[in-house]
């Protein structure tokens, strides 16, 4: 699985917020940091804050701050706000499910799917930022 | 094998015994639903009463059993160096969030480290969404092996 761009740019901006969500930080910075586009991640922290992870804070040193629960929100509550993952986006293309081959392609496509989700869902962003040492 | 006693604040860690093997039956069939009493009093047998094997219980202050880990050293599964295996782990429901297994996780890797091995590992169902976040918590991360399987008898692949 490929994640897009906003995908990319939420988690991103998530796990920057969750590693201290006393902290305000504008998206300005935190495109800075990531080297991503802050007019791209503008529109993310709005979805983002709609799904209510994040609260804008406004006035002088305003910004945005995570307002989740670090130790239940995982990756894929992320991901899953910006990609159809529950969908079986196969890897192999749908012309030829019909026929054997492309039935026996297909379980491998959802099996490779099944771990990249479990995967994701095993991941809390606490326990990510606890193990970032270990990148 | 090590018999210490580790005191946590409202918790006690240790090696467990063949009185306890009742309570950790029920403890398991609280959390699975299913009761297996001869399975637990074998895996008392196989993993309580040998070296290099570890069946630890956590009992709280009224020396009712709470959680349990089991564990081992394992050596060359194909081609693996000697590494240690988790392979059971339960946590009293009502406990949870109390760092029992999180205690219990470190004791026993305490003992697998000190048997010389320099990793530890485990297998899950992928939809063990409990489990998996609590190894995930404790630093675990997908390694090189990977579980296959097949149904025998049905539908085999011709040699």
């Amino acid at each position: 699985m490929r994640l897009q761009k906003a995908t990319q740019c939420a988690l991103f901006a998530v796990l920057e917020l969750a590693r201290d969500p006393e902290t305000q930080i504008s998206a300005a910075d935190i495109a800075d940091t990531f080297g991503i586009s802050v007019n791209h991640l503008a529109k993310v922290l709005r979805d983002l804050a709609r799904a209510r992870l994040v609260e804008s804070m406004r006035g002088a040193g305003g910004g945005y701050r995570f307002i989740g629960n670090p130790k239940r929100v995982t990756l894929y509550h992320v991901v899953c706000l910006f990609e159809d993952i529950d969908s079986h986006d196969s890897a192999f293309p749908e012309t030829g499910k019909d026929a054997d081959i492309g039935r026996a392609l297909n379980r491998v496509s959802k099996e490779i799917e099944d771990i990249t989700v479990s995967t994701l869902k095993s991941i809390t962003l606490t326990t990510l930022l606890k193990n970032l040492d270990r990148a | 094998m090590s018999g210490t006693k580790v005191k946590y604040q409202d918790f006690d860690i240790r090696v467990a015994k063949s009185d306890d093997i009742g309570a950790v039956s029920d403890l398991d069939a609280t959390i699975t639903g299913i009761a297996k009493p001869d399975y637990w009093a074998g895996m008392f047998e196989r993993y309580g009463t040998r070296d290099k094997r570890y069946f630890l219980i956590a009992e709280d202050t009224r020396n009712a059993v709470i959680g349990f880990i089991i564990g081992e050293v394992r050596a060359w599964e194909f081609g693996s160096p000697p590494s240690g295996w988790i392979f059971a782990l339960g946590v009293d429901p009502a406990n949870r969030l109390n760092k029992v297994g999180s205690s219990m996780f470190a004791a026993i890797c305490d003992r697998l480290a000190a048997d010389g091995v320099d990793q530890v590992r485990t297998m899950l169902a992928r939809a063990d969404e409990l489990n998996m976040t609590f190894f995930r918590s404790q630093g675990m991360m997908g390694g090189p092996f990977i579980q296959l399987e097949m149904p025998l008898g049905s539908k085999r692949t011709q040699p």
